[in-house]
Formats: C-alpha cells, structure tokens, sequence
C-alpha cells in the first residue's frame, strides 16, 4: 500500500499547482525508495530512464530551422497565402489538417506536422488569417480559442492515427510488455487493425467539433465588438443564428 | 550504417552550443541557470549512448537529471531579449521569397518519409544504410539537416550561428517543460519496479462486482484515462492498469479478446493525455509556442473531444472483446 505515496505525491503538487519537474522528481524518489529501492538504485533509475527515452525530445534538433525560416517571413507568408484561399473557412482548414494528420500518422509519418514544425509556422496563422478575413481583428479571446483548437487538431490526429501503424512506439510497448511478461505472441498487426474503430470515431467527433468552429468564433467576435450591426455579414447572420438556437 | 545514437549527439551538441549562446547572453538575467540546465541537457544526451548500452554507469546521469530538476524547477533558468527581424523585415522578405518559404519546411516530412521507406532496406557494405528500428527518428534528423541546407540557400543567410540562435529563442521559450516527458517515462520505470501496479490491482478488483464484464471493462478504460492524467503519458499508465486489471480480469478471468483490450486500452489512455497538464509536450509545451495568455488553452479545447471518445472506447471493447 505505501509505494501509492507517490500518486499521492503526483495529485497534490498537481493540485497545488507546483511546478512539474519538483514534483514527478519527488513522486520518483520517495516511490523508489518506498519500493525497496536502494538510494543508489534510484539515482540509476533516474539515469537509464532518461537515457532510454531520449527519442521524445528529438524533435528539438528541428527549431533552428523552424526558427530561421521565421526570422525570414514564414508565419507572414502562410497569413498571404491564406488570404489568396478566399473561401476556406478556418474550421474546414482545422479540419481538414486534422485528416491528414491522422492519415500521415496512420502511414507511420509522424512527422508529418507537429506543433514546432507545422502548427506554430504554417497551420495557425492560415486559420488566423481566415478568421481575419471574415471578421476583421481578432479579439485575444477568439485568437486563443483559435490556436488552441489549432493545437488540438494535432494532437487528436496524432494520438488517434499512430495506433493505426504497426511500427509506432506504443504498439511496440503493448507487444514488448505483454509478450515478456504473460510469454504470450501478440502480433502488432492485430494490435494496429483494433486501433481502426477509435481513430474512425476522432475523425468524426473532432472533425465536427472543429467545422463547428465558424460558428463560435463568429458569436464570439460578434458579442466582443457588441456592435453587431458593423459586423460583417457572415458573423452577423451566424450570431443571429445562435441566439436564436441558444434560446431554446 | 547511420546510428540513432549519432542524431541524441547532435541533438546533444545542439544544446551545448546554445549553452555557450545563453551563458554570453546580457539580456538573460538568468543567464548562468540556463547555461548550466541545458549544457547539462545537452552533456546526458551524449552520456547517455554509453548508459544505454550499458557500458557506464547511470548514476551520474541520475545526478545530472536530479540537478536539471533542481535548476528548472526552482526557477533558476530563464530567456533573453532574442535579437531578431523587425515585423516590416519579415513582411519585406516574406514578399521577395514568397511560397519558397514553405520549401524547406516541406523538404522536413519529404526526407523524413523517404527514410521511413524507401530507404529502409537499403543496403551499404554489408549492413543497413539506416540503423533497423530507428529511421523514422533519423529520417527527422536527416530532414532537418537537409532543410536547414536548403533554408540556408534560400534565404542566403551565410552564418550557421543566426539559424542556432534563433533556435535558442523558441527553447528558451519552452524552457523546463522540455525536461518533463523524459521525466516521465523515468516515473513510470521507477513505478513499476516498485510494484505499483499490483497494488492498485488489489484495490480495484477489491469494489469490482464480480464476473460484470461491462464494469470491469469501464474500469479498465476509466482507469487508463485517469492514470494517464496523473502521470502524463499513457505508456506509462499502461503497465501499472493492465497489470491491475487488463490482463488478470478481462483477459484471464472473463477471456477478452487480448487485441482488443489492449489496443483499445491504450487508446482510452490517450483520451487521458488529452487532458492532462503533465502532457507537457503535447499540451503546455504548444500553448508556450502559439504565445497563448492561458496555458491549459488546448486541453479545454480538447476535453470535450475526449470525453466522447472514452465513452467510445468502452463500447468498443464492450462489443468487441466479448
């Protein structure tokens, strides 16, 4: 029962808000040394852990270039880009980039996209500039409901497309742990196929929620401006359309 | 044959360099904490090919990571005034190249896929050109070198240094969150040497009603959701719940399907890292580069989406495992 001090440790410094690294550091130590870990013994653990899950911040090597590119005009020449596709809503932009995210995943192309090299750069100032278009500035609020939405178009289309490719870390960890400790022969293709429901299912709900998304900004930028009147006219039917819906 | 272990050393010299960038940086007032959190960073990466394979001992990179936590946890790192193009700069140049911009950015997941498969069984000598398991990892590494080439060319931009420092700008950005998903997965090794799993087995079979496939099955997700909110990373949920019910309750006792719940199990884990600030790199880690005021911006956007899809998850295994 004492080694669940350290989920214990986990919850409350997430509770209180403390900063991460002192407290999954603390969860560490005291479960291992709870566990019967020699202090040596932990300090190894500490050691081969990281050593062996250097791959998740490989993607760092990739910021020189993403950097460079912007100091040169990247982020501005996606919002002109984006201002030449006059008819591309930034929901179907999100949403499309979600499908093939997810598709690329499912190839085993992870990366295809990712936040430092797609999302930040190309993806968000494309839906940006398409809300722009329609509705003139963007209050702060609906630019932080429109990258963060940006954000989890990646996400969803990476965690839900990957499982689909049989070479990908985390059907490699169920085969991995499965076979060596039940000695059983799980094959990562059956793995992969059983992956297929769930994926079908993230397409839809978060390909709706982001075409969905049009819809919100537009009462959101028409609420913000409270002039309706001098909104455009797309947000100005939109938010129209809502009330009337929210006053059922 | 081209090693993986060749790519964690330039990562590794990525960052010692930038070490030596922050340590001359005035406008950091930070500046010797954030040259000692990321030499170090950049020192164990390159330590770490030997721990790996076993032939050094780990416990002075335990040290390194102890004093990494310290430093980044504590507050002592920290970002200077990054020395960049004004706003009308980058309008100037983004006219004169225009779309060209977005050739090196494309060349990245271009070469990443062609070592992923064309030149996966290619052979040199008598081994693999490419270290087996690995080429979707180096093809990221070949990519990037192949576009920072090809952005050096476009941009004619001659210094290597101006490309390092404006990397240095985004990872003084993300800062400490860098550290936390490798931190992570150290957890979940520690918390499985340590017998974590069968304890919380224990308890959940203990308010399990027994021979109910549908509760135990609801369990089983529920648990991989919460778990992996806890600790951030689903393959670190994964052991601790399959161990406690996955594979002793619905496999062994009610004779699931081993694919299905498996599968499907991780999968109602990864509704979990859509949800959690411990998901550092996925969730905190992007709200920092899109410049957000609130940081937990992407996972409200995302809560609802998994929500849904943990309801999914379960009536997926429900119908299929059994």
């Amino acid at each position: 029962m004492i080694v669940l001090v350290g989920i214990l440790i986990v919850v409350a410094g997430f509770a209180t808000r403390r900063n991460p690294l002192l407290v999954v550091g603390a969860a560490g130590i005291v479960t291992g040394l709870l566990g019967g870990l020699s202090p040596v013994k932990v300090l190894e653990t500490f050691g081969t852990g990281f050593a062996s899950s250097r791959s998740v911040t490989l993607f760092a090597v990739t910021l020189p270039v993403i950097g460079l590119l912007e100091r040169h005009g990247l982020q501005e020449q996606a919002r002109t880009l984006m201002n030449r596709l006059a008819k591309v809503s930034a929901g179907r932009l999100l949403a499309c980039y979600l499908v093939i995210r997810q598709l690329g995943a499912a190839l085993g192309l992870t990366a295809l996209g990712g936040h430092p090299q797609a999302v930040r750069p190309m993806i968000a100032p494309m839906a940006e500039a398409a809300v722009e278009r329609r509705h003139g500035t963007l209050t702060e609020k609906a630019r932080e409901r429109l990258r963060s939405f940006a954000a989890s178009a990646d996400n969803v289309g990476l965690f839900f497309g990957e499982d689909c490719f049989l070479a990908v870390g985390s059907i490699l960890l169920i085969t991995g742990f499965v076979n060596a400790t039940y000695h059983t022969s799980l094959e990562p293709v059956q793995l992969a196929l059983w992956a297929v429901p769930t994926a079908v299912c993230a397409t839809l709900v978060h390909g709706l929620r982001l075409l969905r998304l049009d819809t919100v900004l537009a009462r959101d930028l028409a609420t913000a401006s409270g002039r309706p009147a001098d909104a455009p006219a797309g947000a100005r039917t939109a938010a129209a359309t809502l009330t009337a819906e929210d006053s059922k | 044959m081209i090693k993986v272990e060749w790519l964690y050393w330039l990562v590794g010299a990525v960052f010692l360099a930038m070490a030596v960038q922050m340590a001359a940086d005035r406008s950091n007032p930070k500046r010797f904490g954030s040259a000692a959190f990321w030499g170090l960073f950049g020192a164990s990466f390159v330590y770490g090919t030997w721990v790996a394979d076993k032939s050094a001992p780990a416990a002075p990179l335990g040290a390194a990571v102890l004093a990494m936590i310290c430093l980044g946890g504590l507050g002592f790192t920290g970002r200077g005034t990054p020395t960049t193009t004004t706003p009308e700069q980058r309008a100037a140049s983004a006219a004169r190249l225009g779309s060209r911009l977005f050739v090196p950015a494309l060349t990245l997941p271009l070469v990443a896929l062609t070592c992923a498969t064309l030149l996966k069984d290619v052979h040199l000598g008598s081994g693999l050109l490419l270290q087996s398991g690995s080429e979707a990892l180096l093809g990221l590494g070949i990519g990037t070198l192949v576009a920072l080439a090809v952005a050096h060319l476009l941009t004619r931009e001659r210094r290597p240094v101006t490309a390092l420092h404006a990397g240095r700008s985004l990872v003084e950005a993300i800062g400490w969150a860098l550290l936390l998903p490798q931190l992570l997965a150290v957890l979940g090794t520690i918390f499985q040497a340590s017998g974590v799993g069968t304890q919380v087995g224990r308890i959940t079979t203990h308010f399990l009603p027994d021979g109910n496939t549908y509760a135990a099955v609801a369990l089983y997700c529920l648990g991989m959701a919460l778990f992996t909110v806890i600790m951030g990373n689903a393959f670190a949920a994964f052991p601790v719940m399959t161990a406690a019910i996955g594979w002793p309750v619905l496999i062994t006792q009610l004779h699931g399907n081993p694919a299905v719940v498996l599968a499907v199990g991780m999968l109602a884990g990864f509704c979990g890292t859509l949800a959690t600030p411990m998901a550092a790199n996925f969730n905190l880690v992007p709200a920092t580069l899109l410049e957000l005021k609130d940081q937990y911006g992407p996972i409200k956007a995302q809560l609802p989406t998994a929500g849904v899809l943990l309801v999914c998850n379960i009536a997926i295994m429900s119908l299929f495992a059994f």
